[in-house]
């Protein structure tokens, strides 16, 4: 089936609820119309729709979030409803115990809302600016790819391989990030460099 | 996965060993019952737990926790016994007729060229006797004694029946079952799938594991068929991505290395990757390595990367140990030879194994920096949680950085599932509070980089300041701006040698195929197997066409598969030698008399005659190994070999221990229970349940309501024999921690008779932590030893010894 005709357009224009029938049933006169007229609209109506892929193991589902709100419209948007995408080949609109639940993922108490900083020898995480983290990151990075990277090892080859400093990357993340990532990473010289492919 | 999911349907024989899809992948094995609906085809499942996939399997057999290799080992010994191989696809499509060099031996566990001193072999011996016209010796008869048959033949031998189910506690009859049951896949029209996942990497010999199912599927001509080959399930949702895109150590995008050191320029880097074919006409692709360098060099570096530099060679650091892999960060970090370490998505101190070393490696650092959607024990490492994380704030001196960021509901881009699709998501919500992108704070952190360096220098400020950051907004690229470079564009025009008005590539354009690329520098591709991905015709990874002509499964014209768009990989092996399907219900691409056609992407030049070459391009050979030459470090046959950590000791080869050429770090060796330990006498596994994936499902609400609670599963026998009850509380310790958590006393484990003793098992699921939703409770990291598979690293949590005590509850 061609996605050309979007899901939304078709509950939008068939009227929600029975768009099945209505369809099914063009050509008997008023009868469904009059029917479909009593009939609130479905909730999801109110709704802007995001395809997206489940976020655990790399079955990948088809997902569709529905959200409050349109970020293609610039507008905040706050997600009320994630479900299976009946389009998608591999789940058909199926989801497990986790898919099913991944809205409590996104509005999960444990999500991380601002820059933190646990100083040295305190038993506590303190709210700071993203430019003071920032800033601090990378002046703690020069300095110690400035001490540390190995620009030529003993027999005088040109290595410029930097150890003292580690990077765990997410395998969560997409290509793109994994992309940005990986050219920031390796054009300091880090070395020390895996993701969860290995574990 | 060489398939995908959804070729599963075509599958005769499901064998899930290494795995346990109906619990950890529900919505793929789907495609199992699929198969088993509409084919009538068969489920088995191997397994040391009655899990839920062998729940619903037509035929289940327990095995011990590592001991894979003897079982299969088995099979192969199986198969050549009774004659149960494809012949003609074993004849022309593996290096069966390949002659091994005079030298070449096994004895007593171990191949030639063993130094017990550095745990390596001399892997010399370990090739083809060469002729004198610069190719591979081959005896197509297989009468040479020295060809890889006969080695093979002599080889596996050893594992009878009866041995198999003395190493492994597989009784002899399910055994038998099993063997027999592949063996039917021997037929050209009928096909078997091999789905494993951490089940068979988790080892010290993981690599050797997948290898010999690979083995058996060559054997029963398997592997580039329609509900055929070796499908790894795979974990996280974009594992595969992040590993096409070489986020390690050893590797840059696309599965090119990182020289080492040993390389000291350009030529000699280029000198050990030329791939000179083995055979006559054969393909040998990765003859184009130069192409794919040159043109992520250019990537990188671009107008700085020149013909003259070499590509800008100098600027990528050059390895002195095989790779800085986890277990090699967090002993370097121990030994407090590191200063800051970054965990972006990551939990490594739930992940990884030995809790104890990497809570106290983790104090050593100067920082920490944390990004993570997600609240993470890692980052609180040097709380004190009682017993769950015994911590003295005031002296661990470690600062630590937390950073918010978005997560897959607010982002967008493009994820690689388990068959190699790269499907492309769109975002659905602002993220909370101040949560940034992984893009923005990567970006953030190189430009800071970039400007101190450029304003005040400092050490080889050049792969720095060059790097190309030609983005609308530096501050924060777009998804389809990093996608475009992924795939890669023309750089300057190439004129048409034989007509110089024609542009045969026009700078600007975005790349439609790796066929196009070029090793002088007039093309980037940031990651050459995933051009195509975003072309002129837009970006194929958003396509959403879900018709699949033929009802093959392929699903063509839904997002993007690399390479090539291609959906099942090695498909010219779908064919005969003449190129016509070896089973006519279930045709993949096949020789119209001109070129090969069909309803999958040809892994074939086009036009290239079914006789002249053969299936494997990517190897040198033309064809697939059986014998793998030196390239595994623990031998060109999978040998049976006892976890670190076993109840017996290695009965093909009593005095080896583990994994002859695992690396094994000093302290890390004093903390293994002895072989056949009175102190540690049972087997101990750990898995993921279904309600859970890893660390993350804990800080849901939901989830957690779902299993809230640390456990332990064991079978009744154990449980009458150490006075336990069910849902009471034990105590479980190895050499290296000790948990507490409930035990669930269940029928679906029981005990393992090894070699005439009864063995037991005890089962640790992996989910709790310190924080979180769901009740605190015990990584089963805890427990496990600090060892790696002897290839790639991989940590062996699926096999070790504990001691299992009954105990009262903790003290809240």
């Amino acid at each position: 089936m061609n996605m050309e005709l979007s899901r939304r357009q078709f509950l939008g224009t068939a009227g929600a609820g029975v768009a099945g029938t209505t369809l099914g049933a063009l050509g008997f006169g008023g009868v469904e119309e009059a029917y479909a007229s009593t009939i609130k609209p479905f909730r999801l109506v109110n709704t802007t729709e995001a395809r997206n892929t489940c976020t655990y193991c790399s079955v990948a589902c088809g997902i569709i979030i529905y959200s409050k709100g349109s970020l293609a419209k610039g507008e905040k948007a706050d997600i009320t409803h994630i479900e299976g995408d009946t389009d998608h080949p591999t789940n058909r609109g199926t989801l497990c115990p986790k898919g099913a639940a991944l809205i409590s993922y996104v509005k999960s108490e444990q999500r991380l809302k601002y820059p933190m900083i646990r100083r040295a020898g305190s038993d506590k995480f303190e709210r700071v600016s993203w430019n003071e983290a920032l800033d601090k990151i990378a002046k703690a990075m020069k300095a110690d790819r400035d001490q540390n990277l190995v620009q030529k090892n003993k027999d005088g080859v040109t290595v410029n391989r930097w150890t003292t400093t580690g990077f765990l990357a997410a395998s969560a993340t997409t290509n793109e990030t994994a992309m940005c990532t990986y050219k920031v990473v390796r054009s300091t010289g880090m070395v020390v460099f895996d993701n969860q492919a290995r574990v | 996965m060489t398939n995908s999911w959804t070729d599963i349907k075509n599958a005769d024989l499901v064998v899930i060993m290494g795995g346990n899809a109906a619990e950890a992948h529900p919505c793929g094995f789907k495609w199992v019952t699929e198969a088993k609906a509409t084919r009538g085809a068969k489920l088995v499942v191997v397994d040391p737990r009655f899990t839920r996939s062998a729940a619903v399997a037509d035929y289940y057999a327990p095995i011990r926790q590592g001991t894979d290799i003897a079982f299969l080992n088995g099979v192969m010994n199986y198969l050549i016994q009774n004659d149960k191989i494809q012949w003609d696809y074993v004849k022309a499509f593996t290096n069966a007729s390949f002659v091994v060099k005079e030298g070449f031996t096994y004895q007593d566990g171990l191949f030639t060229g063993y130094d017990e001193q550095k745990r390596d072999y001399n892997r010399s011996t370990w090739d083809y006797e060469m002729g004198p016209d610069g190719y591979a010796v081959v005896d197509e008869t297989l009468q040479n004694p020295r060809c890889v048959w006969n080695l093979l033949k002599q080889h596996v031998s050893v594992y009878t029946p009866e041995l198999v189910e003395r190493i492994t506690g597989t009784p002899k009859d399910k055994f038998l079952k099993v063997a027999s049951m592949m063996a039917e896949c021997s037929a050209p029209n009928k096909t078997m799938t091999s789905m494993y996942a951490l089940g068979w990497t988790q080892h010290s010999k993981g690599s050797q594991n997948i290898r010999c199912m690979a083995m058996i599927q060559l054997m029963l001509g398997n592997i580039g068929v329609r509900g055929g080959g070796m499908n790894a399930l795979r974990g996280h949702s974009n594992i595969q991505g992040l590993t096409d895109l070489g986020l390690m150590s050893n590797l840059i995008p696309g599965y090119l290395t990182l020289p080492t050191e040993r390389e000291a320029d350009f030529n000699a880097y280029m000198s050990t990757r030329g791939f000179k074919p083995l055979r006559p006409n054969q393909m040998s692709y990765w003859q184009n390595y130069k192409k794919f360098f040159v043109s992520f060099q250019k990537t990188m570096w671009g107008p700085a990367a020149t013909a003259e530099n070499n590509f800008a060679y100098d600027w990528l650091p050059k390895l002195d140990v095989p790779a800085y892999d986890v277990l090699r960060a967090f002993e370097l970090m121990d030994q407090g030879k590191m200063n800051i370490y970054f965990c972006q998505g990551f939990n490594p101190l739930q992940a990884f194994p030995n809790k104890a070393k990497l809570a106290r490696a983790l104090g050593k650092l100067k920082l920490l920096v944390v990004m993570d959607p997600l609240e993470t024990e890692t980052a609180r490492f040097w709380e004190n949680h009682g017993i769950y994380n015994e911590a003295n704030p005031a002296s661990i001196q470690t600062e630590v950085i937390q950073l918010p960021t978005t997560c897959f509901a607010e982002d967008e881009g493009s994820l690689v599932n388990s068959g190699r699709w790269l499907q492309w998501h769109w975002p659905g919500g602002s993220p909370p509070g101040e949560a940034k992108t992984d893009v923005f704070i990567m970006s953030q952190i190189h430009l800071r980089l970039k400007e101190m360096y450029r304003k005040d220098g400092g050490a080889v400020p050049e792969p720095i300041v060059n790097l190309t950051w030609n983005y609308k907004d530096p501050n924060e690229p777009t998804a389809e701006e990093l996608a475009k470079e992924m795939n890669g564009s023309v750089l300057t025009d190439v004129l048409d040698p034989n007509d110089p008005t024609k542009k045969v590539l026009e700078a600007g354009k975005q790349l439609a195929s790796f066929g196009l690329l070029r090793d002088d520098g007039s093309t980037a591709a940031g990651c050459w197997i995933y051009t195509g991905c975003f072309t002129e015709a837009g970006n194929m990874m958003a396509r959403r066409d879900n018709s699949d002509p033929g009802d093959t499964g392929a699903y063509s014209k839904w997002s993007f598969s690399w390479p090539a768009n291609r959906r099942i990989i090695y498909n010219r092996a779908s064919c005969n030698l003449d190129g016509q399907p070896w089973d006519d219900t279930r045709k993949l691409i096949w020789w119209d008399g001109a070129k090969w056609t069909g309803f999958d992407v040809p892994d074939i030049a086009p036009t290239a005659k079914p006789r002249d070459v053969g299936p494997f391009i990517m190897n040198p050979e033309g064809v697939s190994r059986l014998f793998t030459r030196g390239m595994m470090r623990d031998g060109p046959f999978p040998v049976h070999y006892e976890p670190f950590e076993s109840p017996v000791a290695n009965l093909i080869a009593p005095k080896v221990r583990g994994n002859p050429v695992a690396r094994v770090f000093k302290d890390d060796f004093a903390q293994f229970a002895d072989t056949g330990s009175k102190e540690f006498p049972y087997a101990a596994t750990s898995y993921r349940l279904t309600e859970h994936f890893h660390y993350w499902t804990k800080t849901n609400h939901v989830n957690s309501v779902l299993q809230p609670e640390f456990f332990v599963e064991i079978s009744p026998e154990l449980a009458k024999e150490k006075g336990i009850a069910n849902a009471g509380w034990v105590r479980v310790w190895s050499k290296r921690g000790s948990v507490i958590a409930k035990a669930y006393v269940t029928k679906r484990i029981r005990p393992l008779m090894v070699d005439g003793k009864a063995t037991h098992i005890v089962g640790i699921p992996i989910h709790w932590g310190f924080v979180g939703a769901a009740k605190k409770g015990f990584p089963a990291n805890v427990l496990t030893p600090f060892v790696g598979d002897a290839n790639i690293e991989t940590p062996e949590y699926k096999a070790f010894l504990v001691n299992i005590e009954p105990t009262t509850g903790p003290v809240a």
